[in-house]
């Protein structure tokens, strides 16, 4: 119970996500998010998912949506994240789009920085998206919610794109 | 098989208002053809030009959205058909200028170049109306109707190189002219 309460909360997310004006939400399954994130929000009336088969169509998809004046968030794993490189590289980056996404990174170590932990695939994230001079954010705890509404509309602000590395499973 | 430069004429006669995507090729000559403020090319990267044609007609249902996407460009991002299929936009017209060919990379075959069946590909991946026109005359006669009728619907257009156009790909991908769209479509 003690550890529960010092957890990240989905539905605390969810709201942010919400007050940061995001209708829609662009995804692919993340065994980080999928029961607590996208479940709720494939219930949700307040919220569009669109559900995708490959990450890159995401960044294009909110890309899009950018264009016609709606806000965003693209859902998905970080393994999808380096899938789409090249898609982050001339979409979003190059394209100077607001692509806002929230990204789980599978199996780390709770409480261990990414760039610390033992798993190659998570060390290599934080440092491929300063290679490619992408805002990030750690969203592991309970507090670190507060970190979402001003990045998404930092994103907006910016025209540029910003991931949100969700650090372990929210409940 | 039609000229595609000939072909796009067709879509530009009878455009109204509404929005088009282009990739590669039907961009560089659709630029010339139907010059709009809601022309769309900023897309980036190859194969996401449908991706980028289904966010807009979802932001926008009450707009008609055409995209014109190559073959190539399609094979690199089949499941885009599943994706599209599944979201169901209504106001998605999908044009495919199959050549064959990567045109723009040097004119080298695609895969499955004459066996493959892009509109079967979209029929079973979900979408309710497909079409494919390799005669000009008929592809006059179908485009007011397509234009209207509930999509998504895939149009399989059988082109090949026709009059050349100048190729301008820093107009194609310039962020000026996106945020152009931008406003053109907020007042649309």
């Amino acid at each position: 119970m003690v550890e529960n309460a010092e957890r990240l909360r989905a539905a605390d997310l969810i709201t942010a996500i919400k007050s940061a004006g995001i209708r829609f939400i662009v995804a692919l399954p993340d065994r980080t998010t999928s029961e607590y994130l996208l479940k709720p929000m494939l219930a949700d009336p307040e919220l569009r998912v669109v559900q995708i088969c490959k990450e890159d169509e995401g960044v294009s998809i909110c890309s899009g949506l950018y264009a016609a004046g709606q806000r965003a968030l693209l859902l998905m794993q970080h393994t999808g994240l380096l899938d789409s490189i090249n898609a982050l590289r001339g979409v979003a980056v190059e394209g100077q789009n607001p692509v806002c996404m929230m990204v789980g990174l599978l199996s780390k170590e709770p409480g261990v920085l990414p760039t610390q932990s033992k798993r190659y695939g998570i060390r290599i994230v934080e440092p491929v998206l300063d290679a490619m001079q992408i805002e990030h954010h750690l969203i592991e705890a309970p507090d670190d919610v507060e970190k979402v509404v001003p990045a998404i509309e930092a994103a907006y602000a910016r025209s540029m794109p910003v991931v949100m590395l969700i650090g372990r499973e929210p409940l | 098989m039609m000229k595609r430069d000939q072909c796009l004429k067709v879509l530009a006669r009878h455009r109204t208002d509404e929005i088009v995507v282009a990739v590669y090729q039907a961009a560089q000559e659709w630029l010339h053809l139907s010059p709009s403020d809601l022309n769309y090319t900023f897309t980036g990267a190859m194969g996401q030009g449908s991706s980028h044609a289904l966010g807009i007609a979802l932001g926008r249902p009450d707009k008609r959205v055409v995209v014109l996407d190559g073959d190539g460009s399609l094979l690199m991002n089949l499941g885009t058909l599943v994706t599209i299929a599944h979201a169901a936009p209504k106001n998605l017209v999908h044009c495919l200028c199959q050549n064959g060919t990567y045109e723009t990379n040097g004119a080298v075959d695609i895969p499955g170049r004459g066996k493959l069946s892009f509109p079967g590909l979209a029929r079973e991946a979900g979408y309710p109306k497909t079409y494919a026109f390799a005669n000009l005359d008929e592809w006059e006669r179908a485009v007011d109707g397509i234009l209207q009728e509930d999509g998504p619907v895939f149009v399989d257009l059988h082109v090949e190189p026709g009059e050349h156009y100048p190729e301008d790909f820093q107009r194609l991908y310039d962020i000026e002219y996106r945020e152009r769209f931008r406003r053109a479509l907020a007042k649309a």
